[in-house]
């Protein structure tokens, strides 16, 4: 049995290829929106307007109601008079003659042009040799991007403890690559007792967001401890709560036909901006009772844990801790039998560290 | 009229500081006196701070790689001939310019003209105006200039701008302006990070709230128990922990990352503009930097802005302005009874500054007040007004202001009781995204609010209200139509979008050439974005649909609707994007395509 152990080490060799491994997956480009410019002409072509053939003549200009315009707040001061044609300017018959952009009654300060009439700056007409300007033939591969592929490493707990009842280490990592939505993630947590490893676990899991704060995970986990190796299915979901808990909550189906799950809830609670004070419970529980794995039916263990870091810098934060183990039901005789402790409470000192 | 500028550089007094990294080094910069980088024989006249200054109608400029040093490590950057920031190019209107741009980077540069109005093909932009320049390869760039102001030019290849390719433009008018100024001075505003910008990228995608150093702590809460009450300050946290959010998310990046830059010196390298007692001063601010909003003021003198992103405006005098990423602002100062004065540029978040002098001789230096207190981010900044229901009523619940959970979603905005007027419809694409983490429910334009951390602090700060173009409308028609568009994220992905739809999954905004069109812009996250559309001008509309203000770049604070015009006069494929480096390079970005 304990041959197969694998250590931390070869563990968090193990994430890393696996990640080095799922990187090209994601490394295909990503398309652009980039199909070939269409030019739509349906819309108003102002460059062939010609405007001498306007006609404002039918224009009921009886219906303005020149009542509501306000002329207080006009700065006149502004107006250039030199523009205007009063010549061509016919009030009688409101036949406004504005289409020479010289005059319209924008221009003079009474009001908006709508948004058929001419501009006070002419739009200039268009030619081929602008047409040619603004859509040459573009390799839409020059625009480079920001990687949309990024990835993540955390050692949640990389920590050891010396108590009445030995030397132990224990490790919990997760690591992601994927796009905003679309993750790989690998998730793995074990312990060593006296040198000897009594549990170790690697998760591969996609995952994907389905909600701001939540995402869908599906996969595989394997146990490389305790008991003989095995292999599940994972599905589950993990994501951030309200108030800011980090929670996941996985569900396992074994080889065996066991049922499986596990619980789990941390929080930052912030001292300082760098000692942070992390809580974190965990609950196993498992269908079946299974004496090869030391495991009853029903709820098997809850661990907390408090663990005061100083963040010396964002990615590398040692931290002290107490931890609490307790076991229930079957799994509890089980671990008695075994000369073990049903409540195990221990000091465990470690770094949290990511990249 | 004197063309002073910006190559006259005073030699700072050393101040060794506790931070060597927040206010840099005296002697930093390129280290052009240590011999280090040698200048081509055609950069104009090499200054020992601040910008070289090329003036006419031809250029080359030659981008390359330069080892800098702002905080004590030597560092590569991107530079224009051998200089950070790149040269002052200056220009006249009516003149057509031609600049060759020769490549020495190993990765595919580019030059874009901000602000400037020009044929597409000479903007700039890789992958929609042109082809990029590969390395080893020179482009030319000629266009005929139409307008006169002070503008900038940067980099738009991937993270070259956050490595210091970026330099000031100013356009003469063949027209006298209509102010009177006796010297100038360009006053460039940047930040430097001593990472690869492409590392600083991934942390971001990592640990976007990695420099926010600044959250609320047990030690606050206690605080604030003792001053406001418990079950006050536990609504107040119960609300934001609902929301999954931070109050004092004020700025991706601070100065736990930058070293803040005035025409490429360090705060202790003391840039230093002269000027005479009795002198009006023309100071040409421009923002290049890549993530930081910043509030100027001068102790001791009042500004009188003349000008914005460019275009003149009437006159107005303020004690300060928070001048957005991609924004330029001219302001004439009358310096006199002091032989110097403190030019200070604090952070928006409050974590560093930038620091220049403006002085009768080199090496005199003023005061340099203390940064202002850190803001904190209210529900009422982000949009999420409780109308008249006063209380926190419209709270309860699992259901935060406008999150995105199941069953609370969109429609659920508090606006709903007295404020519906102001609430949002939000577009198709932000329903059941897992990309936008919130939605504002009461949103207005804001155009006379200074801005968080600027509210009553004795100061008259220059608000968008206070600037009015000097001249009529150009255009003068009415919008024939409105598109809306909502600037969308997710902070912990530090995933940003317009409308839920990343860059890269998104269709083109057409626009018809020709057309006068509205674009309102509705902020649905809690952070500030400006917002550059390359090619036209953006014509910022008053409270009541009027023509306002011409700019460029249109600031958008958390909770706000703003709406401007539109005059689709240049046929082409345009870039439009959060001027936030890293949110464009994050998905907040569109192509604007005016067809014929």
């Amino acid at each position: 049995m304990k041959t197969s152990s694998p250590s931390p080490h070869r563990l968090a060799v193990a994430l890393g290829l696996a990640l080095g491994l799922a990187a090209p997956a994601w490394a295909q480009h990503e398309g652009h929106a980039a199909e070939p410019a269409k030019v739509d002409r349906s819309a108003a072509d102002h460059s062939s307007m010609d405007h001498s053939k306007m006609d404002h003549s039918s224009e009921d200009h009886s219906k303005m109601d020149h009542s509501s315009m306000d002329h207080s707040s006009t700065d006149h001061s502004s107006m250039d008079h030199s523009k205007m044609d009063h010549a061509g300017m016919d009030h009688a018959q409101h036949a406004a003659p504005a289409a020479d952009g010289k005059v319209d009654h924008a221009a003079m300060g009474h009001g908006h042009a709508s948004a058929d009439a001419a501009p006070r700056e002419p739009i200039p007409p268009v030619t081929p040799a602008d047409l040619a300007a603004a859509f040459p033939a573009i390799d839409h591969h020059a625009m480079q991007h920001a990687p949309a592929v990024n990835h993540k490493v955390t050692f949640n707990r990389l920590e050891a403890w010396d108590g009445d009842h030995g030397t132990g280490q224990a490790w919990e990592g997760i690591a992601w690559i994927g796009t905003d939505t679309d993750r790989v993630w690998l998730r793995s947590e074990g312990e060593r007792e006296g040198g000897h490893t009594e549990s170790a676990d690697l998760e591969v899991l996609y995952g994907r967001s389905v909600s701001p704060w939540w995402d869908v995970v599906a996969g595989v986990r394997h146990d490389f401890k305790p008991g003989d190796a095995r292999s599940w299915a994972a599905f589950g979901v993990q994501g951030m709560a309200p108030y800011r808990f980090e929670v996941s909550a996985t569900a396992y189906v074994g080889e065996s036909g066991q049922v499986a799950a596990n619980v789990e809830a941390e929080y930052t609670l912030r001292i300082t901006n760098r000692l942070i004070l992390q809580p974190l419970v965990e609950a196993e529980f498992s269908a079946k009772d299974e004496p090869g794995h030391g495991t009853g039916s029903g709820l098997n263990t809850v661990e907390a844990g408090l663990r005061l870091r100083y963040e010396v810098t964002r990615r590398f934060a040692p931290y002290v801790g107490v931890v609490h183990e307790r076991s229930f039901g079957d799994t509890a005789d089980y671990r008695r039998a075994e000369g073990e402790r049903s409540r195990d409470t221990r000091v465990v000192a470690g770094v949290r560290l990511w990249f | 009229m004197k063309h002073d500028d910006s190559t006259r550089g005073g030699v700072g007094a050393f101040k060794p500081s506790r931070r060597q990294f927040v206010t840099g080094l005296a002697t930093g910069g390129l280290a052009l006196g240590l011999g280090l980088v040698r200048m081509p024989a055609s950069a104009g006249v090499p200054a020992r701070r601040g910008a070289v200054l090329l003036t006419g109608t031809e250029f080359d400029l030659s981008i390359g790689a330069s080892p800098v040093n702002f905080t004590g490590r030597t560092r590569p950057a991107v530079t224009v001939n051998g200089t950070l920031p790149a040269p002052t190019l200056r220009w006249r209107e009516g003149d057509t310019v031609t600049v060759r741009v020769a490549n020495r980077l190993r990765d595919a540069s580019s030059i874009h003209w901000h602000g400037i109005l020009l044929p597409s093909n000479m903007d700039g932009v890789p992958g929609l105006s042109f082809n990029g320049i590969a390395p080893g390869e020179t482009f030319q760039y000629r266009f005929e200039l139409k307008q006169s102001g002070t503008y900038w030019y940067h980099s738009h290849s991937m993270f070259q701008e956050q490595a210091g390719l970026y330099g000031a433009l100013i356009v003469d008018p063949r027209e006298p302006p209509p102010y009177a100024f006796d010297r100038e001075h360009v006053v460039l505003l940047s930040d430097w990070t001593d990472l690869d910008p492409a590392a600083l990228f991934r942390r971001m995608k990592k640990m976007p709230e990695h420099d926010n150093y600044y959250q609320r702590t047990l030690v606050d809460f206690v605080r604030d128990a003792r001053r406001d009450g418990l079950a006050e300050t536990l609504e107040d946290r119960g609300m934001w922990g609902r929301m999954r959010m931070t109050p004092t998310d004020i700025s991706d990046i601070n100065a736990h990352t930058y070293t803040y830059l005035l025409n490429g010196t360090a705060p202790a390298g003391n840039w230093t503009g002269l000027f005479r007692p009795g002198e009006k001063v023309l100071l040409r601010f421009i923002n290049g930097s890549a993530m930081t909003y910043f509030d100027v003021r001068i102790p001791g003198l009042k500004m009188t802005v003349v000008a914005a992103d460019g275009q003149y405006i009437h006159p107005v005098s303020v004690d300060e302005f928070r001048i957005a990423v991609a924004e330029t602002f001219d302001v004439i100062v009358e310096p006199a009874g002091q032989d110097a004065f403190t030019i200070f540029a604090q952070d928006m978040g409050r974590t560093g500054h930038a620091r220049g002098t403006l002085a009768v001789r080199d090496g005199l230096e003023a005061p340099v007040p203390a940064r202002d207190p850190r803001p904190l981010l209210t529900m009422s900044d982000m949009g999420h007004d409780m109308g008249g229901h006063g209380a926190h009523k419209g709270m309860e619940g699992g259901c935060g202001a406008a999150m995105m959970e199941g069953g609370c979603g969109a429609s659920m905005g508090h606006g709903a009781h007295g404020a519906a007027e102001k609430a949002p419809k939000h577009p198709a694409g932000e329903a059941g995204n897992p990309l936008v983490d919130m939605q504002s429910s009461a949103t207005e334009p804001r155009l006379d609010d200074p801005g968080i951390g600027l509210r009553g602090n004795g100061r008259k700060v220059l608000t968008y209200g206070d600037m009015r173009s000097l001249f009529d409308d150009p255009d003068g028609r009415e919008p024939g139509r409105t598109v809306e568009l909502h600037l969308t994220g997710h902070m912990e992905k530090f995933a940003w979008s317009f409308d839920g739809i990343p860059f890269a999954g998104a269709e083109p905004l057409r626009l018809n050439y020709g057309e006068r069109m509205r674009i309102v812009l509705v902020n649905d996250t809690m952070m500030q974005h400006p917002i550059h559309l390359h090619g036209v001008w953006s014509d910022l509309e008053n409270a009541d649909g009027e023509f306002q203000l011409r700019k460029h770049t249109i600031d958008m604070p958390p909770g706000t609707r703003r709406s401007y015009r539109v005059r689709a006069d240049a046929l082409g494929r345009w870039a439009y994007h959060c001027h936030l480096l890293y949110h464009m390079e994050a998905g907040m970005m569109r192509e604007v395509r005016i067809e014929a």
